[in-house]
């Protein structure tokens, strides 16, 4: 039984690898860029850096709550243009509305979509890539009938709640105060929570999970819920920050929130992962976009890195399994 | 120990469950006592695991019912089960790979600090005391992927403790475990009867029932055979009610005088699986690997015909060697194999018929590199008229098909690419009696043609019908070789269970 310490002390260093191998590459992103053109750290440029990340880490975070339970969500970008747009519609034609009522809307809105995506996964028994496929398109639908090409305008919204997009505390955007309030109140519930731990029960095992008594329908309900109502949020803060909103807003952002999420570690099938890792891939992801701008390289080029970054990702998770499963090999003789 | 106690803790009363039209179990019905050790014993398929699983809320009876403390058990699923207090120890363990050893305990019921947090310090210190009582040394925070079988089954035991149960079912919780651990176990499972608990014990061990069991329910086909104390019984008489039938004619094997020999296997080891494994087929020649479920059948076959790789030995068709890990070298050098599980590895079920039956030799059949539909229907329907496959159309989706008729063509399929060694596992499997014996009739046939058959089987009476040699396994390794004189119902049973060969 000796040499058991060890094993376990290079699984975590491997495992806190993850999280902090995300830092790593962001501090050289970001020491590179700044070599190259100092501005970039500038308060008004980290400003810009944070702003464009919200509403991703926002998106990835509640996707990171299905993708635990080893489902997909991707209908958050259709649910975000629906919430954005009707929060758009709502402040046009009553400018009196108070702002916290409209974000309470919009992630009630989110909510009800998430609602539809857990239902349909729970009684159809398909998996969810597919039911949500199947929604990114009917959610989508449903924004451009009721649209019908309008487009609300900053004008039409009033300043204080175009307000949320734009101001600060202590310098800080109030866009990315939420992000970070979401990041910090979702990772906690799913370290410290039973129902949390259940998800990644549920994602690690599902047939294991189901024999534990672990209500396993009404958990991936809920995280579908929990995705749907933080697409809501995205939604209500993209419309804060564009003030431009018509039908098309936030379509194709899901593959970038999948991407985010698993370029934070989050296993595509499920069982490990954190909100906080998939919030570090959304900013990560955010930041190679605005780097490699101001590094003047062929936009071209950022999709190619984002797709690098994924596949080093899934690399990474495939070489751990291995290691696993030969440590296991290993072991069995051992008692054989 | 007081043994007529008016009310049993637990009572499986009137129990029937049916899968599609096999009965698993028919209305067995037997009480596990409080303080007592109870011993549920059988062949495999038997219906042992159907009883854990109803007992465990994973199963619903279709008649009859589950009684705890006289109540009958709801029908809310394993949750049920676990808030009537029964605990169940599965014989494949059911662990959570990516979370922590004392996540996988305490799932579900993780002690809760304040504001309904999980007290993390709490739960690691309680899996420490846990272990502390088995007496072993498991990290609690190390994750589970990567524990040994052994290690996976002492936190399942674990996680069945921690609930303080009340009914304690174990399936062979002891087949992966050490002499040492298994001593600790029974010392804790007596504990627990001390203090008023039942336990279930399900083994193939009779020195482990014998010595920690004071009753012990024999099942047979799905069947209650009996319940008896221990102390009433011998391990011969437990092993006859276990097999108790007769092997009837209904195999018809014809004698071959058997040939060269065409498939050798030598030490064929694959670490914690099984080890130093060595045989011959001869052409003509029927060999039977009879064992228990887990013996590791199965994964030696898959191994010789190069599906999983293997650490060690060597494997020679007609002197030849096969390398390691490549179907396509053994189908190459004339091997076939027509797995245990046709659904998912033997066939495509969403093609039709004709397609199925040609699957393995569309090279022959198609002409310029384009499948000729003709030719493959001709061969189709020739394999099909000559194994007797009851069919409507030969385009029929072959999933429309029953399970025997499904099993012919799947062995159509192997049998047209003109075998030299057909390994079959378990051929006859959810199959009725009536296509079973045409199975069997195919096999022998096959053999008199000069086929070398290696047949893995877990029902005795087709071992011993069929085999003119029957090679036993027991965890892991070869404990018997018996010519067709030798292999008797008992002498298997014996060298499968890892009793001192007869």
């Amino acid at each position: 039984m000796s040499g058991r310490g060890s094993v376990v002390g290079v699984v975590r260093r491997f495992w806190s690898a993850r999280e902090s191998g995300i830092v790593v590459a962001l501090v050289l992103l970001v020491l590179v860029t700044t070599v190259d053109s100092p501005n970039f750290l500038s308060p008004q440029s980290v400003r810009d850096l944070l702003l464009g990340a919200a509403i991703l880490v926002v998106l990835a975070v509640g996707q990171t709550v299905v993708v635990i339970s080893r489902n997909i969500d991707l209908s958050v970008g259709s649910v975000l243009g629906l919430v954005a747009f009707a929060t758009g519609k709502l402040l046009s034609s009553a400018p009196a509305t108070p702002t916290a009522v409209a974000v309470l809307l919009g992630v009630g809105l989110g909510a009800v979509c998430g609602v539809v995506n857990g239902v349909l996964v729970a009684a159809a028994r398909v998996p969810a890539l597919v039911i949500t496929l199947g929604t990114l398109y009917a959610f989508r639908g449903v924004d451009h009938s009721w649209a019908r090409g309008e487009q609300i305008n900053a004008s039409d919204m009033p300043r204080s709640f175009l307000g949320l997009g734009t101001w600060t505390v202590l310098g800080v955007p109030v866009l990315a105060i939420i992000a970070l309030t979401v990041v910090l109140a979702v990772g906690f519930y799913l370290r410290n929570y039973r129902s949390g731990r259940e998800l990644y029960a549920i994602g690690s095992e599902p047939a294991a999970a189901r024999l534990s008594g672990i209500p396993v329908g009404r958990r991936v309900f809920t995280s579908f819920v929990v995705c749907g109502a933080s697409a809501g949020l995205a939604g209500v803060l993209y419309a804060a920050r564009f003030g431009t909103v018509d039908a098309t807003a936030g379509t194709g952002i899901e593959l970038q929130v999948v991407a985010a999420a698993v370029v934070g570690g989050v296993a595509i099938f499920g069982g490990s992962g954190s909100a906080y890792g998939a919030a570090l891939g959304a900013l990560l992801l955010t930041t190679i976009g605005s780097s490699l701008a101001v590094l003047r390289i062929n936009p071209f080029w950022q999709q190619a890195v984002v797709g690098g970054l994924i596949l080093a990702a899934i690399g990474l998770d495939r070489l751990l399994a291995v290691r696993a499963a030969n440590r296991l090999r290993g072991r069995s003789s051992h008692d054989a | 120990m007081d043994r007529e106690r008016a009310a049993p803790l637990l009572e499986v009363r009137g129990v029937s469950k049916s899968f599609g039209a096999v009965a698993a179990v028919r209305e067995v019905s037997f009480p596990l006592y409080g303080g007592e050790a109870h011993a549920l014993v059988g062949e495999n398929g038997a219906g042992k695991s159907t009883i854990v699983k109803v007992l465990a809320g994973v199963h619903e009876p279709d008649t009859g019912a589950v009684l705890v403390d006289g109540q009958e058990l709801g029908s809310a699923g394993p949750a049920a089960a676990q808030a009537a207090g029964i605990a169940v120890i599965y014989q494949e363990p059911t662990l959570f790979p990516d979370l922590s050893v004392a996540e996988n305990i305490f799932m579900g019921r993780q002690p809760l600090g304040r504001f309904g947090r999980i007290d993390r310090a709490a739960m690691k210190a309680d899996a420490v005391r846990l272990f502390d009582r088995l007496g072993v040394r498991i990290d609690p925070e190390r994750p589970a992927r990567g524990l040994s079988i052994a290690d996976q089954q002492l936190v399942e035991i674990a996680k069945a403790l921690s609930s303080d149960a009340r009914v304690l079912v174990m399936d062979e919780p002891t087949a992966a475990l050490s002499g040492v651990e298994v001593e600790r176990l029974f010392a804790v499972v007596r504990a627990l009867c001390g203090q008023g608990a039942a336990v279930l014990f399900i083994s193939h061990r009779f020195d482990e029932v014998f010595s920690l069991c004071q009753r012990v329910t024999v099942m047979r086909d799905g069947g209650l055979v009996s319940t008896d104390p221990v102390a009433d019984l011998t391990v011969d008489q437990v092993v006859r009610r276990m097999v108790g039938r007769d092997v009837s004619t209904l195999f018809p094997k014809e004698e071959v005088e058997p040939g060269d020999v065409v498939l050798e296997v030598r030490g064929l080891t694959s670490r914690g699986v099984f080890a130093d494994i060595g045989f011959s087929v001869r052409a003509g020649e029927i060999v039977a690997l009879a064992g228990l479920v887990g013996a590791g059948r199965s994964e030696v076959v898959r191994a010789v015909f190069g599906i999983d790789r293997y650490d060690a030995g060597e494997v020679r068709v007609a002197g030849e060697r096969l390398p390691v890990g490549s179907p396509a070298a053994a189908v190459a050098s004339g091997v076939a194999l027509v797995p245990e599980d046709r659904r998912q590895q033997g066939l495509v079920m969403e093609l039709s018929i004709e397609r199925n039956a040609t699957l393995t030799r569309l090279k022959p059949l198609s002409r310029l590199g384009f499948l000729g539909g003709r030719a493959e229907r001709r061969a189709a329907r020739e394999w099909a008229r000559r194994l007797q496959v009851k069919y409507g159309r030969l385009s029929d989706v072959v999933g429309t098909l029953s399970g025997g008729n499904q099993q012919k063509v799947v062995l159509a399929k192997w049998l047209a690419t003109g075998p030299r060694v057909l390994i079959v596992d378990e051929p006859t499997r959810g199959i009725d009696v009536g296509t079973k014996a045409e199975v069997h009739r195919l096999l022998s046939r096959l053999a008199a043609d000069g086929v070398a058959v290696l047949m893995v089987s877990s029902e005795l009476p087709e071992v011993l019908g069929m085999a003119d040699r029957v090679l036993v396994m027991h965890e892991g390794r070869i404990t018997a070789s018996l010519s067709r004189a030798e292999a008797t119902e008992e002498s298997v049973m014996f060298a499968a269970t890892g009793q001192v060969a007869v």
